[in-house]
């Protein structure tokens, strides 16, 4: 099964749209609430990234038998370094989005507690591509 | 500690459909950072927060939150509570400042994350 979903930068009303969809699908697909609740946090938190660092994104997903992997590619700043937006507590994000709740540096490393797989590429002043990949 | 019983200790509206007032919550967490509430994966938790938009009704959503009281006199929107009412999230709004509820609901015996 294939979910596809579109993001624009800065509008917070938007982020959890994708995660919210996906959570209901692997409901009635009977996956594990515990791996529902993994996949879910990592993708809301990859696509508040995307509202609060980036300027429009494209999300793809694709549900196999026994796995999800998701793609979420943004039109942004990028990340100049990856290794140093991994660590907690890492964030450059404006006082707009710190008024929102968010940008305390958490996101990048939860998402990586909660997927079996991420990588992230980024070309700086681009893009940023976020891979994910759950087992169930 | 049952819903209704967070409710009159904070002298909280409770805006959630009927049924939920009988569920129960064993943990506390007071935050108004969204970011830290991602990271928990605790049940039956109950969020004590004075960020009240749209977006802490999501991250209730994601993170299996059922029950959010709003403190400092913060009022729900129409859009979230539709939308804490599609996912059977309970709202509740106290006058009360987060200190002062925290500290009610952890005499009470509310359990913290750690
Ligand atoms: N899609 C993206 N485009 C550009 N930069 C990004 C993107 N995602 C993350 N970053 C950069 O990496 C940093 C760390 O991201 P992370 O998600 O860990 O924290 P945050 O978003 O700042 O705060 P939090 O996730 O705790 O709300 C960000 O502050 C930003 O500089
Ligand atoms: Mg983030």
């Amino acid at each position: 099964m294939e979910l596809n979903f579109s993001i624009e930068g800065g509008d917070f009303t938007q982020a959890g749209q994708a995660s919210s969809r996906v959570k209901k699908v692997l409901k009635q697909l009977g996956v594990d609430p515990k791996c529902i609740k993994s996949i879910v946090i990592a993708l809301y938190e990859a696509e508040v990234n995307v509202v609060a660092h980036a300027h429009r994104g494209q999300i793809r997903i694709q549900i196999e038998k026994d796995k999800i992997i998701t793609i979420i590619e943004d039109e942004g700043p990028g990340i100049p370094d990856i290794a140093l937006a991994m660590q907690e507590g890492f964030s450059t994000a404006s006082k707009k989005v710190r008024e929102m709740g968010f940008g305390a540096g958490m996101g990048l490393p939860n998402i990586k507690k909660n997927t079996n797989e991420l990588q992230i590429d980024s070309v700086v002043g681009e893009s940023t591509t976020v891979k994910m990949v759950n087992y169930f | 500690m049952k819903i209704s019983e967070v409710s009159k200790l904070l002298c909280a509206k409770m805006i959630c459909d009927h049924q939920l007032h009988a569920f129960d919550v064993e943990i506390g967490y007071s935050s108004d950072l969204m970011s830290d509430v991602l990271t928990l994966d605790t049940d039956n938790l109950l969020l004590i927060t004075g960020m009240c938009n749209l977006q802490t009704i999501r991250t209730a959503e994601m993170a299996d939150v059922h029950a959010i009281v709003f403190v400092r006199n913060k009022k729900a929107s129409t859009e979230m509570i539709a939308l804490a009412k599609e996912h059977g999230i309970c709202i509740m709004e106290s006058p009360f400042t987060m200190f002062k509820a925290s500290g009610l609901l952890f005499n009470a015996g509310l359990k913290p994350v750690y």
